[in-house]
């Protein structure tokens, strides 16, 4: 588990951010991604899994949360 | 010479590596590259932010660098206490030339050293009562401090004070923050880890003191953030933000203080300059207090308009105009700089190695005077430093992470570039060779850079280093004469 920022860039498009590691890329895809369900498995640029526990989608971002590694790309 | 193939850069890479044994080639082969713009992501060329090899010569510095050197030091009326043996103060004193405005000593403390000087018993029963005497003192001989920060030395970790016991206790006596940094200089592989470190102490130490406290707010509240006033850097960008209708609240840090950092969260906007230090404190305060931040480009006038456009865009239109007014202000003046020394300075190479911004955003205003940045490198970048530094740099050119003295050496000898931009350590090498320098860390003793005032002078130092006539000097005559004789009996 490792906690990670979420928050929208420029382009509209969410960014994820883990402080620990300083790893900044783009979300490609989100599993769950309205208003009442958000999270699940979200897939980086990188090649890189995280998984949030689906949850209602947070009121503004930036926005912190735990998540678990399903499959890092380094 | 001309511009390299990515063929020729590439065997010049595999050259270079040759003389490492087999383990050390693979590891630094993965920091080395050819730039190709087409890549969108740096992971995939350049590894960077691991472990310099044990054996090369490195040009990195520690985690207190990062913190009391970068972050800390700067903050003018706190006293940062380096914590441990006296060297790791002394010699890091006042190099950076961090401008402030007060009277040092009395009000403003950033040129002192202040050292609880550890000797062997310090070591060896810990070093807790000598820290609370030496704040006591401190609270004494320095009243009008605002505040005062512990920066840790490697001892302090190894031996395991507990430093953050002392500073509560002692802040409740003197009635001012004492903040303990845990910025041990073997933590991490490089300075960067000293900014996170800083940059956290920072949040739950500093930032939300004054959140329950009234201010008189603006809507052009901004705050400049990784803006260390090196030569009166921020001072030059501060100008132009209140010639645009902004009001600057905070600097961070140079030339900051106390107040300012503790009133960052009443800002409107975040001006991000040096995004590798400070992008940390940025995202905790987008985070909590919900202020966008922005990164911004002040070196050359291009980069500066697009900059002054993109952060007026934040705010209505009075402040667009008067963007535009700043910007048609100055054109003429840039206009002439570039003028003067364009003709002088066209067509030449640059390779940079530096740290934390510079090796990306300086980039621009080589172009603005007609040179060509044909390497760069960053000593402590992380993946998302050369993500941005991908899209600057032409195709082909150099890319190297934490480079060691033998490469950057080598790499000189072949690409042959007209101009070296990097550290004091590389300059009297480069010197040397005859290869004109800049040392680009703290601008060879002048600057500003930043800004439009910046700019002239950067374009002056680059035409006085470049065009200075010793370089032709450099062969004795003796030894000139000589040469003659070989090729006339050749």
């Amino acid at each position: 588990m490792a906690n990670i920022m979420i928050r929208r860039d420029s382009k509209g498009s969410y960014q994820f951010y883990l402080p620990k590691r300083d790893l900044e890329d783009t979300i490609v895809s989100m599993e769950f991604d309205t208003p009442e369900k958000w999270g699940g498995e979200i897939k980086l640029n990188n090649g890189g899994a995280y998984y949030i526990e689906p949850q209602v989608a947070p009121a503004r971002l930036p926005y912190s949360v735990r998540a678990k590694r399903l499959d890092a790309a380094e | 010479m001309s511009a390299l193939t990515r063929e020729e850069t590439q065997a010049l890479i595999q050259e270079v590596l040759e003389v490492y044994p087999e383990k050390a080639r693979k590891d630094r082969e993965k920091h080395l590259a050819v730039n190709d713009q087409s890549i969108e992501q740096s992971k995939k060329c350049i590894t960077s932010n691991r472990k310099s090899l044990p054996g090369v010569m490195t040009i990195r510095g520690c985690a207190y660098a990062g913190s009391k050197g970068v972050v800390w030091g700067p903050i003018k009326d706190m006293i940062h206490i380096s914590h441990g043996p006296v060297g790791c103060g002394q010699y890091s004193r006042a190099g950076r030339r961090n401008y402030y405005v007060g009277t040092t000593g009395v009000n403003a403390f950033g040129t002192m050293n202040f050292t609880s000087d550890f000797q062997e018993k310090d070591i060896v029963f810990g070093g807790d009562k000598k820290l609370a005497k030496l704040i006591g003192e401190i609270e004494q001989l320095f009243p009008l401090h605002k505040g005062i920060s512990v920066q840790s030395e490697c001892p302090i970790g190894l031996i395991g004070d507990d430093i953050e016991a002392v500073s509560k206790k002692t802040a409740k006596e003197i009635g001012k923050p004492v903040i303990p940094v845990r910025c041990e200089g073997f933590r991490g592989v490089s300075q960067s880890l000293g900014h996170h470190i800083a940059n956290d102490a920072i949040r739950d130490w500093v930032l939300g003191n004054r959140d329950e406290k009234a201010f008189e707010s603006t809507p052009y509240d901004v705050t400049i953030i990784g803006d260390y006033n090196i030569g009166g850097d921020a001072w030059a960008t501060r100008t132009i933000l209140e010639d645009m209708g902004l009001r600057v609240i905070a600097q961070w840090s140079g030339d900051g203080t106390l107040a300012e950092m503790e009133n960052t969260p009443k800002a409107k906007l975040n001006l991000l300059h040096c995004y590798r230090s400070m992008n940390y404190i940025s995202r905790h305060m987008e985070e909590k207090y919900g202020i966008p931040y922005m990164e911004y480009n002040f070196f050359g006038p291009t980069k500066i308009e697009a900059s002054i456009r993109e952060i007026a865009s934040f705010f209505d239109d009075s402040i667009k105009a008067k963007a535009e007014a700043v910007i048609a202000k100055y054109k003429p003046m840039m206009q002439a700089v570039i003028d003067k020394y364009k003709p002088r300075l066209e067509g030449k190479r640059v390779m940079l190695y530096v740290g934390g911004l510079r090796p990306r955003h300086v980039i621009g205003a080589y172009e603005d005077l007609g040179m060509e940045v044909v390497g760069t490198g960053y000593e402590f970048g992380h993946n998302d430093d050369y993500d941005r530094t991908i899209k600057e740099m032409g195709n082909a050119t150099l890319l190297y992470d934490d480079v060691t003295g033998l490469e950057f050496e080598e790499f000189v000898k072949r690409v042959k570039p007209d101009l070296v931009g990097s550290g004091i350590k590389e300059k009297f090498i480069f010197q040397k060779m005859g290869i004109p320098f800049r040392q680009m860390h703290s601008w060879d003793y002048s600057g500003p850079y930043h800004s439009y005032d910046g700019f002239a002078i950067f374009a002056r130092d680059m035409d006085m280093t470049l065009n200075n006539p010793c370089w032709s000097k450099l062969t004795a005559p003796w030894l000139k004469e000589e040469q003659v004789a070989e090729k006339a009996a050749a």
